[in-house]
């Protein structure tokens, strides 16, 4: 028993390790991707690391093709039924904000961050790969009309982006799984896929 | 020390600023119209007007109200005239009513904004407010009513 016991302890962290995921959960840095000689290359690496956060439940489900909101890991509509409304903030009576507030209700659950809203129609990521996102994101027509700059600032400083790796707990008590990385990580990412040249990945479009 | 002006009357509440505001006005303020349903903003039972637009009181912090104005159901009209509430009870609407002071200040935030509601504005505004009853249809017909709508 003496000697099974640092053995059953391994085994146990090991589980306990698989269970979070970590290596999936973690955002590569852009260091990691210095051995792509190629700078075009590298920028598209780059964007596909920085794609698994932009399409990950917690980002993608505000941004969805339809008009309603999308909630959980499996994107099911909204619960209450809510519209996006004509400014993309709800509709008179129920507004996001109606019970959305700047900050996670513990009790209550219902998620919240400042301004909380739903992306435009033309930021809709649900459904997209990285070079159709990657080329939307990148389109001033559909981005609101944001530069390359404009576009770090917003992902690595807004808060209601930054609420993907806070996103507390769901309606049954249990903890939203969070964006992969961090919202500091993200914006590294990003900043060095536009200190790059921001190409696109050439995977084809959906 | 947290101020609001609820239903007109400025009011001083010294409770913890992460009360929902339901709670304030149920348990402190003994305004009792507005009625706790889910506790989590799903069916819409605590509707109460802040600054104007609908809230769910189950989930606003009461902190979030500091220096604003309330308007709960007992506020709506100071004879119970309003139209929403007249045309409630002429078409007979509530069946148990326990979901109908959220159903009408839900409504009256609507046709503040849309005076003249098409069916699917009052649908997609109302989608939010949950009827046991199932009485759906005499609440639309209501704010129809309401608004002049034929």
């Amino acid at each position: 028993m003496r000697t099974l016991g640092p053995v059953l302890l391994l085994v146990m962290g090991l589980a306990c390790r698989a269970q979070a995921n970590p290596v999936f959960s973690e955002l590569r840095p852009p260091e990691s991707f210095a051995g792509i000689v190629d700078r075009v290359a590298r920028a598209q690496a780059i964007f596909v690391e920085a794609s698994r956060v932009f399409l990950h439940p917690r980002c993608a489900n505000c941004h969805p093709a339809g008009d309603s909101p999308l909630q959980g890991d499996d994107h099911h509509l909204h619960d209450p039924p809510v519209s996006r409304g004509s400014d993309d903030q709800g509709v008179p009576a129920l507004r996001c904000v109606s019970c959305h507030q700047d900050h996670n209700q513990a009790l209550a659950r219902v998620p919240g961050a400042p301004l909380w809203h739903l992306a435009p129609r033309s930021m809709a990521w649900v459904g997209l790969g990285p070079r159709a996102l990657c080329e939307q994101l990148k389109d001033p027509r559909r981005n609101g009309g944001r530069s390359l700059d404009k576009i770090l600032e917003h992902v690595a400083h807004d808060k209601l982006v930054g609420w993907g790796w806070t996103p507390g707990v769901d309606l049954y008590g249990k903890n939203r799984v969070p964006a992969p990385g961090t919202q500091a990580k993200l914006g590294a990412l990003i900043a060095a896929w536009i200190e790059l040249g921001a190409a696109c990945p050439v995977e084809a479009t959906k | 020390m947290i101020v609001l002006k609820v239903n007109g009357v400025e009011r001083h509440l010294d409770v913890d600023p992460e009360m929902p505001l339901l709670w304030a006005l149920r348990d402190v303020l003994d305004l009792t119209g507005t009625k706790f349903g889910c506790g989590q903003a799903l069916c819409g039972a605590c509707v109460v007007h802040l600054d104007g637009e609908a809230v769910r009181a189950c989930v606003t912090p009461v902190s979030r109200a500091a220096g604003s104005a309330v308007v709960t159901i007992e506020g709506l009209s100071p004879d119970g005239k309003h139209p929403l509430q007249e045309a409630w009870v002429d078409l007979g609407v509530p069946q148990c009513g326990f979901c109908q002071a959220g159903q009408i200040m839900s409504a009256a935030a609507l046709l503040s904004k849309r005076p003249k509601p098409t069916d699917a504005e009052i649908d997609q505004s109302l989608a939010g407010n949950l009827c046991r009853c199932g009485a759906y249809n005499r609440i639309r017909d209501a704010v129809r009513k309401a608004a002049g709508t034929p």
